[in-house]
């Protein structure tokens, strides 16, 4: 057993934090909010080229061949600078799903181009209705069609949808019953996307298909058979948004401190009155649990280990450690934290989007219910 | 990072499951919450020692087997699980022994390691008196030097597993003049020594935990002296940060843990959503508190005393203890209430003896209060003004 980074890791961690820290100011995170892409093209092109797409995928796609215990290190940082655009739909939802269940002609023709920055990929899974990430819950259609399918349907919450060049559609194929996922041009007729107001500022889309042809060849995976790999997709992405969330809140816990300690008040910094005290170490001991139950799960995901349970820690653990190191917060922080003139609705806001995505803490503690036997 | 356990590890740690199976099927013991502190059972102890688990990393020179905290870690951890009757050296082996090797003198620690490892010694921690709860540099016990000797006046309280300890770690005042931190010093005094006195305390769940200690002219030779004159206070630091490091903050009523489960699985109770959402609940928390203090492990490991790290661990898992019991009461509803030996007792009474013995865990070796403290000053670097 062992807790320590490598050093390796270590460099991925500084250079990343530096050059975030640079490059995403909380201007630019106002900007991005308000503009209609709600990314800029010139950052992702700089992040393409610091290898940051390709990290976790092998090289002979152009990527780095780090692991996706590595990759948790970025998206960490990422979080911790509230990095805006399709990262993560891109390359956790979308490149990663393809290495695992596409053929390796599908591999050749996505990934090189995700790698490089010039392709974005999204995840289409969610829908109207609230008993989401179960495969009930899909009622999208695929209908066969000669040697085609067409899809029919609506998805609701699909991250970045509207700057998507790819969707990942998870749809229920007709005749038989059976769920598969289709790789759909984003810009094929019939697919109508529109970008929802959100607690983050991300963007999130309904999305649309109406008669959307899709060949045959575009299947990902195997037919009717799709949801184990959907649910490994969704595992993926609860630890990934696990990892980002870790890098919101240690980054609120150090604000809280700092701010802890330069604002007085009765002549004296508030951290030194006991309770402002106990919040904080309350909110350590939080960011702690948050980390090292978040990183149990990402090590087991990347050694390929069977972590359903795992996951369910995580998460579960995450969404509650959220809601006490806010309250805390804010709490500490007073009526400057409840400004916008505060940085710190940054990261309230995209903590609470992250907790409600891919499973919240009612999803998976019902699933650790299950691992328990109970 | 690497959360696997090695092989040996996993060996390890079947061995002392095997072993600890074997000893419950031929009926030796009955698993128990609080065993590790109330499971008198001097057999069981030596048995434990034939098999070198006592003392386990410390260095060979002095009967340990210089093995690894991570190892500790996965033998204790085993024993809290079985609920097994550890109290007999419990002490010695998770801090007054490490005490002794860090602080000691030679003769000292030849005197009272192999012995300790053997399961031949067994300690009370005097630390505790009736003015002296958190505030510990307050202690007035005194020692005064005569000749060889220190002469020992005063009175410990709380003193766990006293009456049955051979030995007591204590703490007493050798310098007055001094500032409070600077003017105390640690000594072993044997409990049969003329002058010492004990009455038990019975705590709130009818078991007697504690005694009062009372030290009338007791005269300790200065071989007795465990590290430096008037270095006492700095020394009980760096051993409550031992005594607040391990899985006994976690799963010290775990015997329960897997009673109230079964139980709610039994009864067809696990399918109602609100019973479900508390026993996965506690099952998450549970883990969380386990990657903590195995953090604290690993921090023992680099060669560092834990510090913040255990008061952090100590703090969040003693409330996981306590919330347990508490899901355990509310699942049993007012069967709750039956006490141990009554007629319809659920879970021979463990749930209510938990709820009860509960609220001492987060008073003990460091109120959860003092230890927040800690975590703020030491991890966070807010003092107070
Ligand atoms: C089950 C059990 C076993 C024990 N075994 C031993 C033993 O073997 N040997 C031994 O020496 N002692 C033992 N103790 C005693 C234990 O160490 C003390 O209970 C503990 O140090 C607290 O002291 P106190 O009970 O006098 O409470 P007090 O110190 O009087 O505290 C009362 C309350 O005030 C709070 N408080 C005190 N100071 C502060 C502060 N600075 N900031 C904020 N809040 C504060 C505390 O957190 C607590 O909530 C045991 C206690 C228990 C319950």
């Amino acid at each position: 057993m062992n807790l320590a980074l490598t050093e390796e890791q270590e460099m991925l961690r500084k250079t990343s934090r530096d050059f975030l820290t640079e490059k995403c100011s909380k201007k630019f995170l106002k900007q991005m909010e308000e503009c209609e892409t709600g990314y800029s093209k010139d950052l992702w092109q700089e992040m393409a080229e610091l290898g940051w797409m390709g990290l976790a995928f092998p090289g002979k796609y152009g990527g780095g061949d780090m692991s996706f215990l590595d990759l948790a290190v970025l998206l960490e940082e990422m979080g911790r600078a509230c990095l805006p655009g399709p990262f993560f739909s891109s390359v956790v939802l979308g490149g990663l799903s393809i290495l695992d269940i596409g053929n390796e002609e599908q591999k050749q023709e996505y990934l090189p181009e995700l790698i490089r920055g010039e392709r974005i990929l999204t995840l289409a899974l969610t829908e109207p209705g609230y008993h989401n990430y179960d495969a009930s819950s899909v009622t999208a259609e695929a209908t066969r069609d000669d040697s085609n399918y067409v899809i029919s349907g609506t998805k609701l919450f699909v991250p970045d949808a509207h700057i998507a060049d790819y969707l990942l559609c998870v749809a229920r194929t007709k005749p038989r019953n059976g769920i598969t996922v289709f790789l759909t041009d984003a810009k094929s007729p019939g697919t109508k996307c529109t970008v929802l107001k959100t607690i983050a500022g991300d963007k999130l889309c309904e999305v649309v298909f109406d008669q959307v042809p899709v060949p045959k060849a575009n299947i990902l995976g195997r037919l009717n058979q799709g949801w184990s790999a959907v649910q490994k997709t969704i595992q993926r992405a609860a630890v990934g948004k696990c990892c980002e969330m870790v890098g919101n809140i240690q980054r609120v816990l150090e604000m809280t401190v700092d701010y802890a300690k330069e604002r007085k008040q009765f002549d004296h910094p508030i951290g030194s009155f006991q309770v402002i005290q106990h919040y904080c170490a309350d909110m350590a001991t939080d960011v702690d649990g948050a980390r090292f139950s978040t990183y149990k799960a990402a090590w087991m995901l990347s050694e390929g280990l069977p972590c359903t349970k795992e996951v369910a820690i995580a998460k579960a653990w995450m969404g509650g450690a959220c809601q006490r190191v806010f309250a805390l917060a804010h709490q500490i922080h007073g009526a400057i934290g409840v400004t916008i003139e505060h940085d710190l609705h940054y990261y309230t806001r995209r903590a609470k989007a992250a907790e409600l995505t891919f499973g919240d803490v009612d999803f998976y503690r019902e699933i650790m219910a299950r691992e328990m036997g109970l | 990072m690497d959360f696997s356990f090695t092989e040996e590890q996993g060996k390890f740690r079947q061995g002392v499951r095997d072993f600890l199976e074997e000893e419950i099927k031929k009926g030796y013991w009955e698993p128990a919450c609080d065993a590790w502190v109330q499971g008198f059972n001097p057999e069981f102890t030596k048995r434990v020692a034939q098999r070198g688990w006592i003392g386990l990393t410390w260095p060979r020179e002095y009967g340990g087997q210089g093995r690894s905290h991570i190892d500790r870690l996965i033998l204790t951890e085993e024993m809290l699980r079985y609920g097994a009757p550890a109290a007999c050296h419990w002490f010695g082996d998770r801090q007054v022994g490490g005490a002794i090797l860090s602080f000691g003198s030679e003769e000292l620690k030849k005197e009272f390691l192999p012995r300790i490892v053997k399961g031949e010694a067994y300690f009370g921690l005097g630390m505790s008196e009736p003015g002296t709860g958190s505030d510990l540099a307050s202690l007035q016990t005194r020692a005064v030097e005569d000749g060889d000797y220190y002469v020992i006046n005063g009175q410990k309280t709380w003193t766990s597993c006293a009456s049955f300890s051979e030995y007591f770690d204590i703490y007493a005042r050798t310098d007055p003049e001094a500032p409070r931190h600077r003017g105390i010093s640690e000594f072993i005094v044997d409990a049969k020594s003329r002058g010492v006195s004990r009455i038990p305390m019975i705590d709130i769940t009818g078991t007697e935990a504690w005694n009062d200690v009372f030290f009338d002219n007791v005269r300790v030779h200065k071989r007795y002296l465990v590290g430096e004159k008037n270095r006492g206070f700095y020394q009980v630091l760096h051993q409550l940060d031992y005594e607040r490091s391990g899985m006994e903050r976690l799963m010290g009523n775990y015997p329960l843990f897997e009673a109230i489960i079964r139980f709610a699985k039994e009864n067809g109770l696990s399918r109602d959503l609100v019973t479900r959402n508390k026993l996965a609940q506690l099952q998450i928390e549970f883990e969380v508190g386990r990657l903590l203090i195995y953090r604290v492990a690993l921090v023992m490991e680099e060669g560092r005393a834990p510090n913040w790290e255990s008061s952090m661990s100590k703090v969040y898992c003693t409330e996981f203890e306590k919330r347990l019991a508490c899901v355990a009461m509310e699942i049993l509803g007012p069967y709750g209430q039956l006490k141990w030996g009554s007629k319809f007792v659920p879970l021979r009474g463990m749930a209510l003896h938990s709820y009860l013995g509960s609220k001492g865990y987060s008073l003990q070796a460091g109120t959860t209060e003092i230890l927040k403290n800690i975590v703020a000053l030491r991890r966070l670097g807010l003092s107070s003004s």
